[in-house]
């Protein structure tokens, strides 16, 4: 058996709801509740779920830019939400992340070949290897080194977000976390560059860790597909057999949502009543038990554990667990 | 015979900025029949919005100016119509709802205020009997406890439940086209679904026609009757949801479809249109697609094409309609291609 590159177990992130004359905590948010995967090397796990259900919060607590609250986060075998900030700046080298919004990411009063040196600069490197460098990081990401010298504002969305992965390749990492990476993208600029990033993955070996919320452009890059609602994950298991076998009735419906572009497909659409509810107040047993056609009685007082319930198919749903026993 | 009940002739919408002119819509030419729902896809930058907000005089002026073209409404001219009359028009007999519901809405007024107002302005019936309508109105586009939300300002709902508000709004005066620019992009899928079933079934019971903008093309799969694709402020190709999805013709349309990742298929290798969308601007010599075509010849450089017919009401903007001969040597190139 392969060793994970990354384990994430039990991960929590609350946010403090304050008010109050004193600011006192009133409440909390949980964004991220009790969630644990792992990833190998050189697989691309998807992570799909809709606003609010923590999996952006999720790929930030892994690289601790959120401090989680609670969990483990292991990085090549080591607990890194323990590590101090000096050896954890050492190991975002190796960790990187890409950002949704390639207008919102870059500074726009930096040149290209400041944003992508950056990196470079902090973990100690001559300006002229600097240079050489970011020409070559171009190149990769298929812009040319012309660029260099010029800012943000000159580039179209897709080529800012091709500066943005540059940028993110810069220190050779071996994890990119992909927050959302083509979601501000036209759909033909969006589909260059997932094939440049599965390209980049190839080439370099890398391993990606995928949040999106389309569900078609998640099957099309991941190798495995984990489905997060209201801070949990509720499925995670090989794409194949989410997209033809799903378990659980939340990953059912989402499925059945997805309008295809192929009028010759007649497909039953489960419409699900209501709305995700807040995480602030969450429901309790199954968070999704308030808008589940299949909701039993256990679903309302306990929470379902999350349970392998095939090779490799994890479900959190009561009525897996219990066809097991 | 169908009767068409919104005809737009040559449309020529520009703006007019410290750059220079920018055609934005550049001779677009679109007809909605009663009952019936059109789609117009393209991604960003091609006019489709743009479009949409002409049709409404919407379009912010100064820098924008609709220059050219007609917009005519059951016959009527809408674009020498007075102020007052096209004021009658707008969310009365052609509505529009947009794809951000938070800024469409007034944060200040109460949900049942704004509703109100929609429906006091086109009809002279009292507050009462106002408000009767606006719950009536909020009920069927399926908001529970409505009596409720009516009191509720819009920072309280959700983002499906103000999209739903919108479209309570919009359909107040039982409009006989609803234009939705991007109804449902700002949405979760879940609550998507939702929304396209509430505009289908308003569609059915109400026989209201709906010009949909979208740049999903599982949206318009979903939904539209007919389709019109546009790229660079043209319209490019046009046809029925089955023929352009099915069997697209102009290149763009090829490429895009085969750009998007399916949900439905197994995995191959994404195709994907190199280059971008060019920026619109006067004065362009050949086909606007041609830097980013595969199939672009000489002609492709020096004329403009045209909407060529390729029967019914199928239209295609590509010389190689026109040109049988080389039509066949590009579906065999294409056919080696998806081998």
């Amino acid at each position: 058996m392969q060793q994970p590159i990354l384990e994430v177990n039990n991960l929590k992130k609350y946010f403090d709801i304050r008010g109050g004359v004193f600011g006192k905590k009133v409440g909390e948010v949980k964004a991220v509740d009790d969630v644990s995967f792992s990833v190998n090397p050189g697989e691309i796990l998807g992570i799909v779920g809709e606003s609010g259900c923590g999996k952006s919060t999720t790929g930030k607590s892994i690289l601790r830019l959120i401090e989680p609250s609670d969990g483990e986060v292991k990085f090549e075998g080591q607990d890194i939400t323990k590590l101090n900030a000096e050896s954890m700046r050492k190991l975002r080298r190796d960790m990187q992340i890409i950002f949704q919004d390639p207008y919102a990411s870059l500074n726009p009063r930096h040149t290209v070949e400041k944003i992508i040196s950056e990196p470079l600069l902090i973990h100690g490197m001559s300006k002229q290897e600097r240079k050489s460098r970011v020409k070559e990081l171009l190149e990769v990401v298929g812009l040319s080194s012309y660029h260099a010298s010029r800012y943000p504002h000159q580039f179209s969305g897709g080529q800012r977000q091709r500066i943005g992965i540059a940028r993110a390749l810069a220190n050779n990492p071996k994890l990119i976390i992909c927050d959302e990476p083509v979601s501000a993208l036209d759909v033909s600029v969006q589909s260059q560059i997932l094939n440049l990033m599965e390209g980049l993955r190839d080439q370099f070996n890398l391993t990606y860790i995928f949040i999106a919320h389309d569900l078609s452009v998640v099957k099309h890059i991941s190798d495995r597909v984990g489905v997060m609602y209201l801070g949990r994950l509720v499925e995670l298991t090989d794409k194949d057999s989410l997209y033809d076998d799903p378990k659980h009735p939340y990953t059912k419906a989402l499925l059945s949502a997805v309008p295809l572009p192929d009028p010759d497909i007649e497909k039953e659409r489960i419409i699900l009543e209501g709305d995700v509810p807040s995480p602030s107040n969450p429901p309790t047993g199954c968070a999704f038990h308030t808008r589940c056609p299949m909701a039993m009685e256990i679903c309302k007082n306990i929470r379902p554990n999350f349970e392998q319930v095939e090779v490799n198919h994890f479900v959190a749903c009561h009525l897996y667990n219990g066809a097991e026993q | 015979m169908t009767e068409a009940i919104l005809k737009i002739t040559d449309l020529q919408t520009h703006f007019f900025t410290d750059n220079g002119e920018i055609p934005a819509v550049d001779g677009v030419s679109i007809t909605v029949n009663k009952g019936e729902v059109v789609g117009i896809v393209g991604e960003s930058g091609c006019g489709k919005s743009v479009t949409s907000l002409s049709i409404m005089q919407l379009v912010p002026s100064p820098p924008g100016k609709i220059v050219g073209g007609a917009i005519q409404y059951k016959g009527e001219d809408l674009l020498t119509a007075s102020k007052k009359r096209i004021k009658d028009i707008r969310g009365n007999e052609i509505s529009m709802i947009f794809q951000e519901p938070m800024t469409s809405l007034d944060p200040l007024f109460t949900i049942g205020n704004q509703i109100r107002e929609a429906i006091r302005i086109h009809q002279k019936i009292s507050k009462k009997e106002a408000s009767r309508k606006s719950i009536e109105m909020l009920k069927l586009v399926g908001i529970p406890r409505a009596e409720e939300v009516m009191n509720d300002y819009p920072h309280q709902l959700s983002g499906g439940m103000r999209q739903r508000v919108m479209i309570a709004i919009a359909m107040a005066c039982e409009p006989e086209i609803l234009i939705a620019d991007e109804p449902t992009t700002a949405l979760d899928v879940t609550i998507q679904a939702q929304i396209l079933d509430l505009m289908k079934k308003l569609n059915k019971e109400k026989n209201t026609a709906i010009l949909m903008i979208t740049h999903d093309l599982g949206v318009v799969a979903d939904i539209c009757d007919r389709v019109i694709v546009m790229y660079a402020g043209q319209v490019v190709e046009e046809g029925t949801t089955r023929e352009i999805l099915k069997d697209p013709s102009h290149p763009y349309t090829k490429g895009l479809i085969r750009s998007i990742p399916k949900l439905h298929e197994k995995d191959q290798k994404l195709y994907s249109i190199p280059g971008t969308v060019p920026k619109p601007k006067l004065g362009v010599v050949g086909c606007r697609f041609k830097d980013r075509c595969e199939f672009a010849h000489d002609r492709c450089f020096s004329d403009s094409p045209e909407l060529f017919s390729l029967g019914n009401s199928r239209h295609s903007r590509c010389f190689l309609i026109d040109d049988p001969e080389r039509k066949v040597a590009q579906d065999a190139a294409a056919n080696i291609g998806s081998q």
